[in-house]
């Protein structure tokens, strides 16, 4: 036989207010922890002058809501994460801001494969995810999740859009393509483009990723004799192998085309390597006298970074984070059913314009500059680009969400 | 395979010819630290991309391509003498993978140091105004500037051949590699011909990276890849052989054109699959000495 445990009435009130103070802090400590956003990009490789901004501008963002008061007081945090360029680094770093650092949303990743990557972590813990690189893989419906956004382009609407500006009937288009998603996807785009318009693909010459010397892709290329020449490359890569068919006097026969003409590619390669070369771009700073967004915005970014002008990577940083916490606003709460609620009905005009998420794959719809570099003498060393023309936002840019495979 | 003319194949075997010698400058200062001092230099690379670096700081202080030419290699050669002074004499003796982690060591050092003081992102170098543009081969267009580099490439090694074997030094040079310590009973100081032959060994690193800037621009991982190809070049013309170099540097500059023009997946590994095939034949190289790694 046990005796019955008795407990005395008062220790069983005492218990029970200590129960009741220790939740109620709980609770009070809830209200004001800081709402974290995990941002894993690549500081360390290739892409780091890129990610380098893409910090700096997601600061910005923070900071701009901080300053507003945030979500009732309850402030905005922001953890940088090194992916390194590396899925693998990219997924262990996503999971450590998720379990370790209790972020509450992650934004970020700068290439296909880490995007993926942290997509899959975040698609399985039921996390909402922004994503601000260029990717057409993602947004089909394998891969898509109700908590996945898309800030960035992706390379079927920047090829349609600059195709479609650029391409004439009749005229010979040949390709120099790093042999990867990112290349083969703007091929595929591009392709589909020449054939809407009855441009001719000449032919096609595949290069490794991260080559340095492209001197032996060129003769081929030449005896093509196309009036374009697309460089379906990124980074170094591109500026690399622009410099180096210019100098085999290619510029003089064909036109210089690339998907996404970086403004941190222009800057580091110089006027003379991009002297006349045509691209696509979500957003050039230059933009800003149509533009009301974009002034404020450059003008906030500047004040903050030494009168630099953002790029066009680290803008992409900044809207995802300004848009993801308009939502969190909206919604009143950092609760993840009611933010992404929130955010697929939002309008937002950040930095360039109206924008919205699509329903199916919430891709957000938005405009795509195609963009000429400008010759040496500019008296502005950051004035590198000139907008010949702005496609207006519309989901015409985009694959239908039946092709994508949603149903 | 259509649209291959009798022209494109002949303008294809010229450019891995030109890319060849480029491969050639790259593999030059390697071969000869390894064959003179048995260091297999892993900083190489990072030489290559210090002296692009002072070239383009050279070139912006005087405005002169031709100043940053010189200076640089000059300025590199200095930093290397330093290191083999202080950081690989020490090592000497101790088996040859001592000095191979030291200077891999030094390459990361180098490489951050860089990226530090000059940014991550890179900086552009124009070709300079005498050089640009293209000249008429008969059969087509060919980059002025890659047939400059292919001179400088045939003046240096010109030079270093005289040097090596038609000097006193340079037979204190050779002799040096075979028999230090004989060398050293005849009342020769050889360490201070070997603090010169590092010091060759990286200026000519640095004179690669600065003649690779007009080609490539300039960052700090420019000196990664350099290093596979100088290995690969060296590995298959023979640890050590001058003119081992030659032969596998523009071999491998041919084989990887080719690989292009036919097989573009394969343009990589092309280089790889050359320096497999050559090992099994002749594990010393092409024109390798046995037993210099033992």
């Amino acid at each position: 036989m046990h005796p019955r445990c008795h407990v005395p009435p008062r220790r069983l009130m005492l218990a029970f207010t200590t129960v009741a103070l220790v939740s109620a802090a709980g609770l009070a400590q809830a209200q004001s922890a800081p709402i974290k956003i995990g941002l894993p990009i690549p500081l360390t490789g290739p892409y780091g002058a890129e990610a380098k901004d893409q910090a700096k501008n997601a600061e910005l963002a923070v900071k701009e809501f901080n300053d507003a008061g945030g979500l009732a007081g309850r402030r905005a945090e922001l953890l940088v994460r090194d992916d390194k360029l590396n899925p693998g680094e990219a997924a262990t770093r996503t999971l450590e801001l998720l379990e370790k650092d209790g972020a509450n949303f992650i934004v970020g990743g700068l290439s296909a494969a880490t995007q993926l990557s942290i997509n899959n972590v975040t698609r399985q813990r039921k996390v909402i995810y922004v994503s601000i690189s260029q990717s057409d893989a993602i947004n089909e419906a394998a891969d898509a999740s109700p908590y996945t956004f898309h800030e960035a382009l992706n390379p079927h609407m920047t090829t349609q859009a600059l195709g479609h500006f650029v391409f004439k009937k009749g005229m010979r288009i040949a390709f120099l393509t790093a042999d990867y998603a990112y290349g083969q996807e703007m091929t595929r785009g591009f392709t589909r483009v020449a054939k809407e318009v009855g441009a001719e693909v000449v032919g096609e010459v595949k290069h490794p990723l991260g080559h340095q010397d492209y001197s032996t892709f060129l003769p081929r290329l030449q005896a093509m004799k196309p009036d374009v020449l697309v460089f379906n490359n990124f980074g170094r890569d591109n500026q690399v192998a622009i410099k180096q068919a210019a100098d085999f006097g290619m510029k003089k026969s064909m036109r210089f085309m690339t998907p996404i003409l970086t403004y941190t590619a222009r800057v580091s390669g110089g006027p003379s390597v991009y002297d006349g070369v045509i691209g696509g771009t979500q957003y050039f700073w230059g933009i800003q006298d149509g533009t009301a967004s974009a002034k404020t915005f450059n003008a906030s970014f500047r004040a903050l970074n030494d009168g630099r002008y953002p790029s066009d990577y680290g803008a992409m940083a900044y809207s995802a984070v300004k848009s993801l916490l308009l939502a969190v606003k909206a919604a009143g709460s950092t609760d993840t059913e009611k933010v992404a609620t929130s955010l697929r009905t939002l309008k937002y005009d950040t930095y360039k314009g109206t924008q919205y998420y699509r329903g199916c794959d919430q891709q957000s719809v938005q405009s795509v500059m195609v963009i000429e570099s400008k010759a040496k003498d500019v008296k502005d060393p950051a004035d590198v680009f000139r907008v010949i023309h702005v496609e207006p936002a519309s989901e015409k840019l985009l694959r239908s969400c039946q092709e994508l495979g949603f149903k | 395979m259509d649209g291959i003319t009798p022209q494109l194949l002949a303008l294809q075997v010229f450019t891995g010819l030109a890319l060849g010698a480029i491969y050639v400058l790259l593999a030059v200062g390697l071969s000869l630290i390894f064959g003179m001092l048995t260091v297999v230099n892993f900083a190489h690379g990072a030489f290559f991309m210090l002296g692009a670096y002072v070239g383009v700081f050279a070139a912006e202080q005087t405005g002169s391509f031709w100043a940053a030419l010189v200076l640089a290699p000059l300025a590199v050669a200095a930093v290397g003498m330093v290191c083999e002074r202080w950081l690989i004499r020490p090592l000497y003796g101790r088996g040859i993978d001592y000095p191979l982690l030291l200077t891999f060591g030094l390459a990361y050092i180098m490489v951050e140091g860089v990226r530090i003081g000059f940014g991550k992102s890179g900086l552009p170098f124009d070709t300079p105004e005498l050089l640009q543009g293209s000249v008429s081969l008969g059969f087509a267009d060919f980059p002025t500037y890659r047939l400059f580099v292919i001179a400088v490439v045939a003046a240096l090694l010109l030079g270093l051949w005289l040097l090596i074997e038609r000097t006193s030094f340079g037979l204190i040079v050779r002799a040096g590699a075979r028999d230090p310590v004989i060398v050293r009973v005849l009342g020769i100081d050889v360490s201070r011909v070997w603090l010169l032959v590092f010091g060759m060994g990286t200026g000519i690193a640095a004179l690669a990276g600065v003649l690779s800037a007009p080609l490539q621009g300039v960052s700090p991982e420019m000196g990664t890849s350099v290093l596979t190809v100088a290995f690969v070049v060296t590995v298959v013309g023979g640890m050590g052989s001058l003119m081992g170099a030659v032969v596998a540097g523009l071999l491998v500059g041919v084989v990887e054109s080719l690989a292009v023009l036919f097989f573009p997946e394969a343009a990589k590994v092309s280089m790889f699959v050359l320096m497999a095939g050559v090992l099994l034949v002749r594990p010393q190289g092409l024109f390798g000495r046995a037993g210099l790694m033992a």
